[in-house]
């Protein structure tokens, strides 16, 4: 293996880490906010009910999460977490694009757009 | 059950499967949904977005060890995540229109293919052929460390690699589950790849695939925190901790008894949908 490649294999592990490590400290204390600002009984999962808008979309959550509201920090993690492999594939591009693979650069941002277009996209 | 009660149970559930998960190779996602909605009652919808979310935080965590390795190979991974990412994206719209019952079903024979493809010997199939045309011009012939140094491989049977991952896709946006043993099935058998490139080419892919499926399930609001914060948190750290003892495990017997309990689960799955 060259020695570049390697060292993309490197940043795309650190950045693979640093994602799930980030998501979960924000999921935990998401969590603590929640459980002891909760009422005591416990949310009805039995029956499906789609959750409020704030906590679907991105600006939402955000919101939310700025508010140092419980369940908008969780979801602030679990968007951290889903964008994480959403970043490794647009650093991907970038590494490919240095090499100069321009097949692979193709392949890579039409992953990529379809992963953004999942999380922001219109149908669904 | 107050919600402290309810979270605590679900996590140390989520932990122990996460363990179980890494430890047996088998996931800790595919016994999330099962535990969720038989034992705990919660809707299918719920189950299977805090299921998506475990398996992107336990295959980006394996994923960020195993790339540094050099097993993985990236190109094969990123052609064949065209089609697990448009496969997930079909299958998180399948979710619309398909009744629950018909969803545990599917859920069901998923799993018990799972339980019954873990517990067959594997052979390694890399009685190395010569190279393959749509390969070669993918540049996805490749190399991979073993103790006498690198050993080169060539990969084969691009096309149908591609058509079992788009259905591995589907099934990982329907079901919430990383569809590793559909994965490795594909690159294993159909692409000749090497076991360990097969396996950790699999683990890399398993994130962005589950990505692609959870962002739909945000946006469409099956995504609760209150459910998903417990299951992430408890599989990440079952699957940290599963990882961490794997080698001096008595694996072969815990898979067995894994694979049993996933077949269970598996036939109560389908009874459920049945009934």
């Amino acid at each position: 293996m060259e020695k570049t490649e390697q060292r993309m294999d490197e940043i795309m592990s650190r950045l693979l880490r640093t994602g799930v490590i980030l998501a979960a400290v924000f999921v935990l204390a998401g969590g603590v906010v929640y459980l002891a600002r909760h009422p005591t009984p416990v949310t009805n999962y039995r029956v499906f009910q789609e959750e409020p808008e704030k906590l679907r979309t991105v600006s939402g959550i955000f919101h939310e999460a700025l508010a140092l509201h419980g369940r908008g920090l969780i979801q602030l993690g679990l968007l951290i977490l889903i964008a994480t492999p959403i970043a490794r594939v647009a650093f991907s591009v970038v590494a490919f694009l240095y090499q100069r693979d321009w097949t692979y650069v193709l392949v890579t941002l039409i992953v990529l757009g379809l992963l953004v277009y999942s999380l922001l996209g219109g149908a669904g | 059950m107050n919600t402290l009660e309810f979270t605590t149970l679900v996590g140390l559930s989520s932990l122990v499967a996460g363990f179980l998960g890494a430890l047996t190779g088998l996931g800790g996602g595919v016994v999330i949904v099962p535990l969720l909605t038989l034992v705990f009652g919660v809707d299918i919808h719920y189950a299977i977005g805090a299921a998506l979310v475990s398996v992107i935080a336990t295959s980006s965590g394996a994923a960020a060890a195993y790339v540094r390795e050099g097993y993985s190979n990236v190109r094969v991974g990123m052609f064949l995540e065209i089609a697990t990412t448009t496969g997930a994206l079909v299958g998180a719209a399948l979710v619309l229109h398909l009744r629950v019952s018909m969803i545990s079903i599917i859920f069901g024979v998923v799993l018990l293919y799972s339980a019954y493809a873990s517990m067959t010997e594997h052979a390694d199939s890399s009685a190395n052929t010569g190279p393959d045309r749509i390969a070669t011009w993918l540049k996805m012939d490749s190399a991979y460390p073993t103790p006498n140094g690198l050993q080169s491989y060539h990969v084969r049977g691009v096309p149908q690699g591609f058509g079992l991952m788009f259905v591995a896709g589907v099934l990982s946006g329907l079901l919430g589950i990383g569809s590793g043993a559909v994965k490795v099935l594909a690159m294993d058998k159909v692409m000749k790849l090497p076991f360990k490139v097969s396996t950790t080419t699999s683990n890399f892919m398993i994130g962005v695939t589950a990505a692609a499926g959870a962002g739909v399930y945000l946006r469409r609001g099956y995504i609760d925190p209150g459910l998903a914060m417990p299951v992430m948190l408890g599989v990440l750290a079952g699957s940290l901790i599963g990882a961490r003892m794997l080698a001096g495990a008595k694996v072969k017997v815990l898979r067995m008894v894994f694979s049993g309990v996933i077949a269970v689960l598996a036939v109560e799955m389908i009874y459920n949908g049945l009934k």
